[in-house]
């Protein structure tokens, strides 16, 4: 890493390192709304919900799914630590589409049983990987 | 002297038995390295959950939190991680004996939530108390297996059900060292972290964390997401410590093996050379009794 540039960025799932190097910006979604993080930030502790992370790196700008999580942000680096977060190449569309199209039904065909928390998360997740598809 | 016919049988039994233990040797040696690989590659995860967990708590200060403030139940939740199967040295009873052999805890107390069969098999057979069984998850931990079991011991910690949940698997360390270790999950200690956080930059120490949360709010979705990644991440562990307690524990067998051949095929010699002087002996006592 000779780039000393931004601050460091580490993404780590249950399974993998999904992502460690240097990074000028990180923008992502929190239950607060979305969020752009630039080196220097005050420690903050965020929740991470389903959308878009864009990483924006000196020359490039690197995009994925994320969906579950939660971020550790520090002035020297954020730590974001995802349960599920996917580069565009490893979503399967046709599964994100048909799981939107069921997620839409469960809510607009919505009963006492329902578990709208559980449906609105689903859409949003299927939303989001789509999303990511669209634009790359 | 045992015939000859008998130690041949004896020593081609074991023979057999040491084909055995040598596949599932092998056997186990692909998989160990399978298992910690994958181990190796969650634990990044597993310590820096640890890690950021206790480093919030301690820039959060101490808050008066459900999730850290003991429960009023004396009960005990144990999330008990064995193997399904034996032939594993010392691996199950090891972490079996964490439980039943703690100095402070009664049977009845405790609420036994069991991970693999040779657990299950173990403490019915002292009479604890299992709430739950599930063998399938240590087969291949999965992270939505770990994130379900979490949910409910969570839901019963919140309805007062129990007070404290603890979790018992085998730490993976390397190849040949496995530490059976007994973790408290909930109430997170506090007081036994303020030594573990001090490795950061100081001055950073005291910087205050904020939240885009409430607090409390925070916590309650961050220490489901901690637990959850401990009992990951301890499955994992505990899974590549099975393999390697069993890659040992068939190797020691095999040369157990070996070590019993060498010595029959000894006894079977003298007792084949035995057999051939007693029967030249009678040929000869026989020709002179003739003459």
């Amino acid at each position: 890493m000779a780039d000393k540039s931004g601050f460091l960025l580490r993404i780590i799932t249950p399974d993998r390192v999904f992502y460690e190097n240097r990074a000028d910006m990180v923008e992502f979604n929190t239950t607060e709304g979305e969020i752009g993080v630039l080196p220097g930030h005050i420690p903050m502790t965020v929740i991470v919900k389903p959308g878009i992370l864009y990483i924006h790196e000196t020359e490039e700008e690197k995009k994925a799914a994320l969906h579950a999580g939660f971020a550790e942000i520090l002035p020297e680096g954020v730590t974001i630590l995802a349960e599920v977060i996917e580069w565009p190449g490893e979503i399967d569309e046709n599964r994100a589409k048909s799981a939107m199209e069921r997620a839409e039904q469960r809510l607009q065909g919505k009963t006492a049983d329902t578990d709208v928390a559980r449906a609105e998360t689903a859409l949003q997740r299927a939303i989001a990987r789509i999303q990511v598809l669209k634009n790359g | 002297m045992a015939s000859m016919r008998d130690i041949k049988r004896r020593k081609s039994s074991i023979q057999g038995t040491q084909q055995i233990t040598k596949a599932m040797k092998l056997v186990s040696t692909v998989k160990l390295q399978r298992a910690r690989a994958s181990a190796e590659r969650s634990k990044g995860y597993f310590t820096c959950m640890y890690d950021t967990v206790n480093n919030i708590l301690q820039r959060v200060g101490h808050i008066d939190h459900p999730y850290l403030t003991p429960g009023e139940s004396q009960r005990k939740a144990v999330v008990v991680i064995t193997s399904n199967r034996g032939l594993a040295g010392g691996y199950n009873s090891n972490v079996t004996k964490l439980v039943t052999r703690h100095p402070q805890w009664k049977k009845e107390e405790l609420d036994i939530y069991c991970l693999g069969n040779k657990g299950r098999e173990t403490f019915a057979r002292y009479g604890y108390g299992i709430k739950e069984c599930d063998n399938d998850i240590v087969e291949s931990p999965v992270y939505a297996d770990a994130a379900a079991l979490s949910a409910k011991l969570l839901a019963s910690y919140a309805a007062g059900e129990i007070g404290e949940i603890y979790l018992a698997y085998t730490g993976f360390k390397n190849t040949v060292s496995h530490v059976p270790t007994l973790l408290r999950l909930l109430p997170v200690d506090i007081s036994e972290e303020e030594g573990t956080a001090r490795n950061e930059p100081s001055g950073e120490v005291s910087a205050i964390m904020n939240f885009e949360t409430e607090d409390t709010e925070a916590l309650d979705l961050l220490i489901p997401k901690y637990v959850t990644s401990l009992i990951y991440g301890a499955l994992r562990e505990s899974v590549a410590s099975e393999n390697g307690a069993r890659m040992q524990a068939m190797d020691n067998a095999t040369s157990n093996a070996e070590e019993m051949i060498s010595d029959l095929t000894l006894k079977y010699n003298r007792a084949r050379q035995g057999s051939i002087t007693q029967e030249l002996t009678e040929i000869i006592a026989g020709a002179e009794a003739l003459g």
